[in-house]
Order: C-alpha cells, then structure tokens, then sequence
C-alpha cells in the first residue's frame, strides 16, 4: 500500500492550471463575474417610474456571468460532489436511496408547479388532490387518525408534534405541570432540541446493553410532570424497539404522549404500522421513506400523522374532502379553533408531496412493503457479512432493521472511525454516518437502503473488509486519507477559529 | 443473502416487531404498484386541474411571485451530483455543494446589505420566527413589536411560536392606509422590546422607512428585524442592512425557485457579524485542505442541534439546500445589472396596472408608493372579485381577506403584484374585466 504524502501528491500531479484532466479547479462566482455582466435578457423596457419609490444608489454588488460561463461553472462544481447518482451512499439515518426521475418529471408539471398558493381554491383542485391523496396514504399505512401536512423537514415535524401535545395538555389545564419530555440518550439532536424550542424541558432516558431504551428507567421517570417521551423507532442503533407497545401503553397510563421520531419508518413501510404500536404523533421524512431527493440539504418535508388524541390540534391549514370527494382548503383559525396556530406560510412542500405521491403510487401497498423487507434484507446482509472483521456491539440481540451499526474498538491505537470512512472515500464510496448515535463509541451506521443491489454491496463489503484490517493494523496511509479526492482532509479547526462565512476581495 | 444472513425468510429479520404488529400481506384497501406511464397519466390527469400561471393573466403576489426563470437553472439542479447529494458532511467530497453555500451566503448577505448570511432556512415565515428567537437570546428581552404589514401568515407562525416559546407578541393590526405603519411601530418599542419585526415592502406592498425604525429601536436597545418577501425589490430600494437593519430575513422564492404551490420555498438569513455565534442553521465558511488548497466546510456546528442538543440555537437540520442552488444560479445570471433591470421592468409593469386600475371608477389604488405589488379597494369584497375573474380566465391578485378573514375592513381589498411577465395585454384584460365586474 502506498502512503501518499502531501508533497509527493502535489508534485506528481502539478500543471501550469492546477487542473488534473477532468479534475477541474474553480473558482468562486466574484472572482470570475462583475456587476455588469448579465445572462439574462429582458423584452421591453422599463420607462414608468413612481417619483415617490425610495431608490437605492448603486446595483447590488453581485456578479453576473453570461449563460455559458454559468453552466459551466455550476457544472464543474457538480463535479466536485459525491452523489447517489454515482454510487452507495451508506448514511445510516439519513436514507440516501435512488431518486426515480419519473417523480423529477412529475414535479415539474404545471398544474403543481405553476400554481400560485393563493390562487382561487376552484384553480387548483388538482394540487389540493394530490395534497389530499397523499394524506390518506400516510394516515393508511401508519394507522393513524389525521396527518399535518405543512410541516417542512423532519425537524419541523418534530415541532409539529410536540406542539400538538403541548396544546392537548394545554386543553386539559395540565401544560403549567407537565413540563417534562423523556428523550434516549441515542436519538437525533434535533429531538431534545425542538422539545425545548417547543416550551419542554428535557430528561435523558439510558440506553440499555440491548441497544434499546432501559425500560426500568423509562417507567421508573414516569410521573405528573411528564407530558410525553420521543422515540425513534427504529432506533438510531438500527434496531427495532421491541417494548415500544409497552412503553406507549405505560406512558398513556401515566397521562403522557409519544412522540415517535419517524425518520426510520423506511425500514417498516408497509409492514408495520406505527398507530399499532400506541404511537400518538410521528413525523415521516419524504425524502427518506419516499425517496424525494436530498438535494445537498433539503428541501425535505416533514408530514406529522396523529392519533385522534392529537388530531383536533392540528396546525393550519388542512385540505379536506368533502363527502363528495370534493377537496378544500381549512386556512383559518376561525373555521378550526382547537388548531394549534399555523407553522409557516402557505400550505407545506407541494414540490414534494408530488415526488413522494409519485413514489407511492409507483410502488403501490405491494411495493412499499418490498422497500421495507429489502432495506432490512441488505442491512442484515451487510452485517453479516462484516460483523467478523468489526466490532457490532449489537449483533448478538438479533437481527437489526435498515442500517448496521459498527464501533471503531479494535483498531489500532490512533486509528478511528473517521480513517476508516475518509479510506471509503478512496474507494469511491460515501462515507457511512459517523460518531452518531453517540451510545456507541466511534460510532458507524451503514444504511445501504433498497436501492443497492448484491453486487454493489459486495463491493462495498470487500473495500470495507480491507478497510477495517488497515485500521486494525494501523497502517499511516490511512491516516491521511482521502489520497484521491477533490480536497484532502479539510482543515474544520480553522474553519471555526477565524470564521470566513463570506467572500472578500483581496485588498489591491 | 438470506443464506448469509442466517434467516429462512424475510420475516426471520421481522423478528423484533410484535407478532400482532406485523402485517401479513399489503396493507388493506390500498392500490398495488402501477407502472411508470400509469402514474404519468395519473399525474397529468391532475395536474390538468388548474388554471397555471403562464395560462392565464396572473397578478398573485402576497409572498410568492412569479418571474421568469432561466431555462439553464432548472437544466443545472438537475444535475444528480447536486440533486442527490446530502448535507455536504464529508468536505472532501462535497466541494460543490460546499462553494454553492459559500457563493449564495455571500450574494444574500450583499443583498440584503448585511455581514454574513447562513446557508438557509426553510421559508421566509419561519426564518421570520427564527430571527425573533435570535433576538430574545442576544437582547435577553422577550418582547418582539411585529409591524401590521407583516404578511399575517408570517404573524401567524410567530404567534404560534411564541406561544410554546412563552415570548410575548405585540402585534400591530393591519390597516389599509396609505402609509405602512411606521409611527405606531416606533410608539410601541420600549425598554422591553427584544425587536421589531417590519416587512419591507410590506404585505401591501407600501415601504416603511426602515432608517428611522432602526433609529427608533436602536435606541431603546432593541434590533430591527428586516422581513423581505420579495428580493427582487433589492434590485430598485436600498437594502435593509444598509438602513440599519440588524438581522434580514426573506423569502429567497421568486429567484430561481418558482410558485410550486407555496413550496419548497427558500429561507434566506442575514445578520450583523458580531451575532454569528447565534445564528440558526448550518453555516459554510472557507479553509484549507492538508495540502494548503482554498476548501469550504460547514462550521461553527456548535450553536446546532446535533452538538448541543436541548442548548441548540435552533432545531433545524436539513434547509432548503437545493432552492438555494437555484437561487443562487438565477442571481448569478442576473448579476447586479440584471437584477435592477427586472426589478425596474416589474415596477413599470406596476405602475402601469395601477394606472389602469385607477382610472376605473369605484376602484382606488390605496398605496402612494409601492415596488411591484399594491392594494385597491374595491366596491366589493375582493374575494368576489377574484373569483369572477378566475371564471373569466384571469388570476387578477389576492384578496386580503384570503389572510385575514377576520378584518372587516379589509375585505374589499385587493392586492396586485405584478413581474417582468406581466404583458402589456394582461394589463388590459384585468382592467377590462375588473370594470365590467364593478359596473
């Protein structure tokens, strides 16, 4: 194995551009454009003006570039990314699937996309349909009463959801006591986040040597003053939650709500349905779950489905159907006054509900059930495959669900998880999600999702078997991987230690 | 691989969930998979139920505008390096999407006349949210003084926010006057005041004097909180950071983005330097690789919810990267030239619809000044008006009672936005028309 140091990379590959073939250098739009250049070109002209309107003095200081000079900037950046569209994208909890382009395609039809939100309600029956469509498919396969549909990302649901416990509890005049939300030490940072942003207080619940949530301690924080818990289920340990209908049921005994993180409902579409399992409210990330695209962070959308227990506070707007079938919009607090408020403007991810509705009814009751076992079946396919070579700290309770977790102990001493995943870059792969969940040390979550076939995830399976005998033996090259990447390791220290969030020109 | 596995069936991997739980067989009463040309045809079918934008005379603004967009920006987010993408964690690897970031912070932090700008949010109203949050902690007030102009979705989402957040709201009612409510919201600053938030233009389109706010708020120790819901009026009025603004958000929706419905659409936030640290949302910042090559990352993670947790400056975790790289491509195609260009075309388009407008009789334009959108007040509830318009084949505006059903005394008005699409003709055919129904 070569060890490539900095210096002998560089000059085995220096050229007057600092170019190398196709890997192309680029630099930033203010440096290649000014406040004069344009690609755009206007019809008309523009002679009417209020001598009332308050002018600004100069342009905006931004640089145009002609129509070519755009595309090929914006293409060779392209280049710079790794993407699904290039290979296996093992990010454990974050679901990066194939993105059909029948859903691309869909979006872009104008009866969706060129539909202003405001438009007579009688203008746009066919966006309120798809709205209203998609609705009844995520209530139907999570067995729920109702779903929230505006909320934008998984996050945001989260908020949805807190908000509507906090609102029932406000109807029972027990909000002022009931302060408390019980959240795993493994779930997602954005849990106990948006149960503080949502007015809460947090308490940690443990994990236990299962990987799952210490039930004892659940029950024995169970109280007065707690108004619910939140659980990933699956949890961030790829595993399933096999006391979930038991903690649902101790937690509405005590008179508290679950929230159930849905960011892992792509591991039981299909075959399991949440509202089965005592769930009160649970967010479903269509970009996850449905395949809308992640688009380099987002847009998503976080759709919020409810129990009947939540379901009257559901935030504005709703789109109904009518016992005709006809579909409507509910906008205001007038026409539904046990809503909580509205959340944002307008009427959610429409651009998404189209993509996701698309995935749907691609794959039909049938189909979604197959994304499910699939994405279990890969999983557990890899963890069979590597659990001889790393450490699988629960491998012993069972099969897991969607992704694979791995720790980093064995490795040499130095050697951690991010040598290893910097290696997967080398051999063409994204690295799986790493250091998360936090209960794990050195944590690896692989999630190969449905869409990778046997062939490419032995691939995968022989690069990372290599990989972990490398970490194990403390071979230095792997120190310093990526060798063969756009960028070798970037430098984040500096980053945060003399911010430089914008471009400034260098002084002349 | 169930072999491998060690598992006679799919089930034998279902073992976890409770065997009443687990479904045997499709979910009742659901349709089975479809092929690709059915759900095409499906979706068409639908998407043949509405009267589209470019089909009609189309004057809908209140928050979400219409202008053209280049054919080159939908080509390019298309491009699947950047549309199936994550969250650029792993830098190295993520270049692209790292200097995109890095390009849109700084073309909305000059926009917006600011220091630095995040790397987005989901939306205009909840970025408004955000930028209240952000001054409750910097000022360690609780009292935010929203302007009667903010669009009341906007007011809506702070409300809801601030009622689980127990922040205390002054909201300031909407008024159909000639001015934006200026005087009153200086009145109402006081030493409690965390911030007041001002929509410039406002939601009917007038535009507050955002100097003398500033002035006002600075002086009792609060931030001005900036809302533009429609940027490409940076293109003609001065920007907000310029006139003393200390946090700018808006909806970044009318560039690149397109209507889509109310969404996804674009948070777009900037503020003053000395307050990165409690910002919300992922920032990109520029660095070095080990070998000394100019490289962007995602940094100062430690104001985010998944290092801090319960203590995060906000929530969010996946934005609106992709409505960002759009965005971002329809500025730089624009540039500054371009931009002033469209946004002097879609003020003329402006002046002339209200100028036709006025001279109908029973309609009054309201505004003295506006940029691309305005209020009339008509002889008849607005939401009538806009109907019979629709059946006519017209999209002519939003009427305020679409917002605030509540007010009485709004519902006879009507606002009108218009863009560089706005033809000459449409013109005409909205003045026709509006004067057949007001007669």
């Amino acid at each position: 194995m070569n060890d490539f140091s900095p210096a002998d990379w560089r000059a085995a590959s220096d050229t007057v551009t600092g170019n190398r073939a196709l890997d192309l250098e680029e630099p930033l739009i203010f440096e290649l454009g000014d406040v004069g250049r344009s690609g755009v070109d206007f019809d008309g002209d523009a002679t009417e003006m209020l001598e009332t309107l308050p002018r600004r003095t100069a342009p905006v200081d931004l640089p145009g570039l002609s129509e070519p000079e755009c595309v090929r900037h914006y293409t060779r950046l392209s280049r710079q990314n790794y993407a699904i569209d290039l290979g296996l994208f093992p990010l454990g909890s974050c679901t990066m699937k194939h993105n059909p382009r029948l859903n691309e395609k869909v979006a872009r039809m104008p009866g969706f996309a060129a539909v202003h939100p405001l438009q007579p309600q009688s203008t746009v029956t066919g966006a309120l349909t798809v709205i209203a469509d998609l609705a009844d498919w995520l209530v139907r396969l999570t067995g729920m009463s109702a779903v929230a549909m505006s909320p934008k990302a998984g996050a945001h649901g989260e908020l949805c959801g807190l908000m509507a416990i906090h609102a029932a509890l406000d109807a029972r005049g027990e909000a002022a006591t009931r302060r408390v939300i019980l959240v795993p030490e493994s779930a997602h940072g954005t849990n106990p986040a948006t149960a503080a942003f949502a007015g809460f207080d947090v308490a940690a619940i443990p994990a236990g040597a299962d990987g799952r949530v210490d039930l004892p301690a659940l029950l024995a924080r169970l109280g007065p003053d707690v108004a619910g818990v939140m659980i990933t289920n699956p949890n961030t340990c790829g595993l399933f939650e096999r006391d979930m209908k038991a903690i649902a049921d101790a937690v509405h005994a005590a008179g508290g709500y679950v929230y159930c993180d849905g960011a892992n409902f792509n591991a039981i579409v299909g075959r399991v349905r949440p509202g089965d399992l005592g769930v009160d409210a649970m967010h479903i990330n269509l970009h996850k779950t449905f395949s809308t695209p992640h688009g380099g962070g987002g847009p998503g959308a976080g759709p919020v489905v409810l129990s009947a227990a939540l379901a009257p506070f559901a935030p504005l707007p709703h789109v109904v159907r009518d016992g005709g079938g006809c579909v409507g919009l509910v906008e205001h607090a007038v026409d539904r006054p046990e809503a909580f408020g509205r959340m944002c403007a307008f009427h959610g991810q429409m651009g998404m509900f189209t993509r996701a509705l698309a995935f749907i009814l691609t794959h039909g009751a049938d189909g979604l059930a197959r994304v499910a076992e699939d994405a279990v079946l890969n999983a557990n396919y890899l963890l069979a495959r590597l659990r001889d070579v790393l450490d699988a700290p629960f491998a012993h309770t069972g099969p897991c669900m969607h992704e694979a977790l791995f720790s980093d102990a064995g490795f040499a001493e130095g050697f951690s998880t991010i040598d290893l995943a910097k290696g997967l870059i080398d051999e063409g792969f994204h690295p799986m999600t790493v250091y998360f969940p936090l209960v794990v040390h050195g944590a690896m979550l692989v999630e190969p999702t449905e869409t990778e076939g046997k062939a490419a995830l032995d691939q995968f399976v022989d690069a990372m078997r290599d990989l972990a005998q490398r970490a194990k033996a403390g071979d230095p090259a792997l120190r310093s991987a990526p060798h063969h990447a756009p960028r070798r390791r970037v430098d984040e220290t500096l980053a945060a230690r003399k911010p430089r969030l914008v471009f400034e020109a260098p002084v002349q | 691989m169930l072999a491998t596995i060690g598992a006679a069936t799919i089930d034998d991997l279902f073992v976890d969930v409770p065997a009443d739980a687990l479904q045997n067989g499709p979910i009742a009463g659901l349709p089975m998979h479809a092929s690709e040309r059915a759900v095409e045809r499906h979706m068409a079918a639908l998407s043949a139920q509405a009267l589209t934008a470019d089909q009609a005379p189309f004057f809908c603004g209140a928050g979400a505008y219409r202008h053209h967009i280049p054919a080159s920006v939908d080509h390019l987010i298309q491009r699947g390096e950047f549309l199936t993408a994550y969250t650029p964690y792993q830098p190295e690897i993520a270049q692209g999407t790292l200097q995109v970031l890095f390009e849109f912070q700084t073309q909305v932090a000059r926009l917006f006349g600011c220091d630095v700008a995040n790397a987005s949010m989901y939306d205009g109203s909840t970025a408004c949210w955000e930028a209240v949050a952000m001054a409750t902690r910097i000022t360690r007030r609780a009292r935010a003084v929203i302007s009667g102009g903010l669009h009341p979705h906007y007011v809506q989402t702070a409300q809801t926010m601030a009622r689980f957040a127990g922040d205390d709201v002054c909201l300031l009612p909407p008024r159909a006057t000639q001015h934006s409510d200026d005087a009153a919201v200086i009145a109402a600053i006081n030493a409690q005041t965390a911030c007041v938030v001002v929509q410039y233009p406002d939601v009917m389109g007038r535009i507050p004097d955002l100097a003398a706010i500033a002035a006002a708020a600075h002086a009792q120790g609060a931030l001005l909180v900036a809302v533009v819901t429609e940027p490409a009026a940076l293109g003609l009025i001065e920007s907000p950071g310029t006139l003393g603004a200390d946090i700018v958000v808006g909806e970044g929706q009318s560039l690149g983005v397109g209507l889509q419905f109310g969404g996804p659409y674009l948070g777009l936030f900037a503020c003053s330097a000395k307050f990165v640290r409690q910002m919300p949302g992922r920032l990109c910042g520029e660095t070095m690789d080990a070998d000394g090559r100019r490289s962007f990352v995602l940094t100062l993670a430690t104001r985010e919810q998944h290092i801090r947790r319960e203590k995060a400056t906000s929530n969010i975790c996946t934005n609106s990267g992709l409505c960002a790289l759009a965005f971002s491509i329809h500025l730089t195609l624009l540039g500054g030239s371009g931009l002033s260009q469209m946004a002097r075309l879609s003020h003329d388009r402006a002046v002339r619809t209200a100028r036709a407008l006025a001279a109908i009789e029973g309609v009054e334009v309201i505004n003295r000044t506006w940029f691309n959108e305005f209020a009339v007040r008509l002889p008849l509830p607005a939401a009538e008006a806009v109907e019979t318009l629709a059946r006519r084949g017209i999209l002519g505006g939003v009427p305020m009672s679409r917002l605030c059903p509540e007010r009485a005394d709004l519902a006879d008005v009507l606002l009108i936005a218009t863009s560089e699409c706005t033809e000459l003709d449409d013109i005409a055919a909205l003045a026709a028309a509006l004067k057949e129904i007001v007669a």
